[in-house]
């Protein structure tokens, strides 16, 4: 498990206890009565640290390991999960998991990235970071979601679209393009949640969507705080400013209305507690549906292109 | 005598004291290193005329280049909010802005210009690097809405020439969000049946080349110039590998299917006439055709929006009537 700096205090606190609890039978009241002070000590200091996280260390908590992943979502609120595979042009890519399955008794289209969680996981789903095939596969999966009338669901944790030579050879841009384009033209309803990671084109190629949430704690933005910061500052250090300047908490973006809402993490972060996260996730979501369907076609379609054409517009 | 005193010696003179000429009266290409005089290298088009390199030009050349005699509308674009995010890193993004104002005489890095092409209206999107290296935020989102609009309500083409950098870091997720609002606005001509072109300049990459730049029914790029997603150094870092030669070139996209063709500065013009001349007019010289709803915009790809337009020509002129009057608004509303 992946330790956090500024969690630290509480982390002592926590082995404290655990230590405690160990050596117990020998004096069990005075040991109890210390383990509840500590407990709820610690939880206070939880509270505290998680109520006024900086944005740098909402980056980090994002990126926690540990945090519930696509997988664990799918598994968690998806029967009869049935994945497909393939761009049906060139490759699979285990970045961009998708395919049919029912939620809460909705037939639907789910996909999204898959970051991985040990080495051999990490190495297969390339760190979350998808390459042209995953957003082609994202396009056929969204079309096959108009074919059949399904509304479809997307889970954006992505650093970002993949920088490599092959990706960039079989049209990165491009894909990452029609991807949005996609989103932006099927006439069924489209839910994006970001539960990570919403790193610049590599999300939006699947979170151009009627309605986007995202995790209190995960964050969305054109650029990692260390690019922006190696850019502007000419140096990663100043990350912490750059994780500041860009205002990618999912608190800002409600803020500057760029997204619909946010799913509240369980106190201390989705990875304390990830069947929580998931509930949460999974009950927006079932809102989200039940606001959106049944749908006329033209107006879903009209009020999405009119609610993307509108961010950033002159007042 | 009087040939050496009036004629020899202030040539001289003129070679010394050459510190008072400006220094940018020569400069010398990147490609082939040589000498090149500013305005032979001007009346050249920014192009190297030693090697055939293709230097950046200014947007403004550019559009001189393109129209018919040389001659265009600017669109006024509306403004939109300036620095949302009070944005600072080394700099304020405020200062920046002003900065890049004060540098270019422009409102932020978009021309929005209309006028004819081989007598077709054509309304053109068109990027300044010289403003913040054509990074694209709201302002420049705002842009590309703008001249789709005008486009898809003239019955006009609508050609897009990015040259940028990416998205504009410093108005952070909102230009993101300028990359599905830029493809939305493109996907409006498109469904009016309308061409969309793209002129693929020196750079196009990021956040515009994963956008609107890279979903134009037609692409025509420039020699030589940068088109890619991810930056090179990023790449190189990644994969810890040296670049294959000519890596995001224009002519290595067109060998890998991303663009239509490479054309040189110089044959862009006539290039996209033809291709207009072909789309616009498509019944010319019919022996016996009929003239079957000859411009575009008559029957667009998504039908059902059917406006009822008749044949070639008229339908021509109706378009240029059509966008005679929106030249009157536009021009009202720079007034106002």
């Amino acid at each position: 498990m992946t330790k956090l700096e500024f969690e630290k205090p509480i982390l002592e606190l926590e082995g404290k206890i655990a230590e405690l609890r160990n050596m117990g039978s020998h004096d069990s009241i005075n040991i109890a009565e210390e383990i509840s002070r500590m407990q709820s000590k610690a939880e206070k200091l939880l509270i505290q640290t998680y109520s006024k996280l900086t944005p740098q260390q909402k980056v980090q908590v994002a990126r926690h390991q540990d945090r519930p992943h696509f997988v664990d979502y799918v598994r968690e609120l998806i029967q009869d999960f049935t994945p497909l595979a393939g761009d049906r042009l060139y490759a699979e890519d285990f970045a961009m998991p998708g395919g049919l399955g029912r939620f809460r008794g909705i037939s639907c289209v789910v996909l999204g990235q898959e970051k991985g969680s040990d080495t051999d996981s990490r190495i297969r789903h390339n760190f979350g970071m998808a390459r042209p095939e995953g957003y082609r596969k994202a396009q056929r999966l969204m079309h096959m979601a108009q074919q059949f009338r399904l509304p479809v669901i997307t889970l954006v944790d992505t650093a970002g679209a993949y920088p490599g030579v092959g990706a960039e050879e079989r049209g990165q841009a491009e894909a990452i393009a029609r991807s949005i384009e996609a989103c932006l033209r099927i006439h069924v309803p489209i839910i994006s949640t970001v539960i990570g990671e919403g790193g610049s084109g590599g999300a939006i190629a699947i979170a151009t969507a009627d309605l986007v949430y995202m995790l209190e704690h995960s964050i969305y933005s054109v650029i990692s705080p260390e690019g922006c910061a190696s850019i502007l500052w000419r140096s990663a250090a100043h990350a912490n400013d750059a994780a500041a300047a860009l205002k990618l908490t999912a608190q800002d973006m409600l803020e500057l209305k760029l997204i619909d809402g946010i799913i509240p993490e369980p106190i201390g972060g989705a990875h304390r507690k990830k069947q929580e996260t998931i509930r949460n996730v999974g009950d927006r979501i079932e809102k989200a549906l039940q606001r959106l369907m049944p749908w006329d076609d033209e107006t879903l379609l009209r009020q999405r292109n009119q609610k993307f054409l509108s961010m950033g517009a002159a007042a | 005598m009087n040939w050496l005193t009036n004629f020899i010696r202030p040539k001289i003179r003129a070679i010394t004291a050459q510190k008072e000429t400006p220094d940018n009266l020569w400069q010398k290409c990147p490609s082939c290193e040589g000498m090149l005089f500013h305005r032979d290298l001007r009346e050249n088009m920014n192009i190297c005329y030693h090697c055939g390199y293709h230097m950046r030009v200014a947007m403004v050349d550019r559009l001189r280049a393109l129209f018919d005699n040389g001659e265009f509308q600017e669109i006024q674009v509306p403004r939109t909010p300036h620095d949302p995010l009070k944005f600072r890193d080394r700099k304020r993004y405020a200062d920046r802005l002003k900065e890049s104002r004060a540098k270019t005489g422009r409102d932020d890095a978009i021309i929005v210009a209309q006028g004819l092409m081989g007598g077709v209206p054509v309304v053109v999107a068109g990027f300044d690097f010289d403003f913040m290296g054509g990074s694209m935020g709201a302002a420049v989102g705002e842009g590309i809405v703008t001249a789709a609009q005008v486009a898809a309500r003239a019955g006009a083409a609508l050609i897009a020439i990015p040259s940028s950098g990416g998205a504009r870091m410093q108005e952070g997720a909102i230009s993101l969000m300028q990359m599905p609002r830029t493809i939305a606005a493109v996907d409006m001509v498109k469904e009016a049946g309308l061409p969309y072109i793209v002129l693929l300049t020196d750079p196009t990459t990021g956040g515009v080349s994963a956008s609107f730049a890279m979903i134009g029914d037609i692409h025509i790029a420039e020699p030589g110039c940068t088109i890619g997603f991810a930056g090179k150094r990023v790449i190189q870092e990644t994969i810890r590998e040296e670049l294959p030669k000519g890596f995001q070139t224009a002519e290595y996209l067109l060998a890998h299917g991303m663009v239509d063709m490479v054309v040189p500065r110089k044959e862009q013009r006539e290039t996209i006439i033809r291709i207009l001349d072909l789309v616009f007019r498509k019944t010319k010289d019919s022996q016996g055709f009929g003239e079957n709803g000859a411009a575009p915009g008559g029957n667009g790809r998504r039908n059902g929006k059917k406006k009822g337009r008749g044949g070639g020509i008229a339908a021509l002129r109706r378009a240029a009537n059509i966008n005679k009057r929106s030249d009157k608004k536009v021009r009202a509303a720079a007034r106002r």
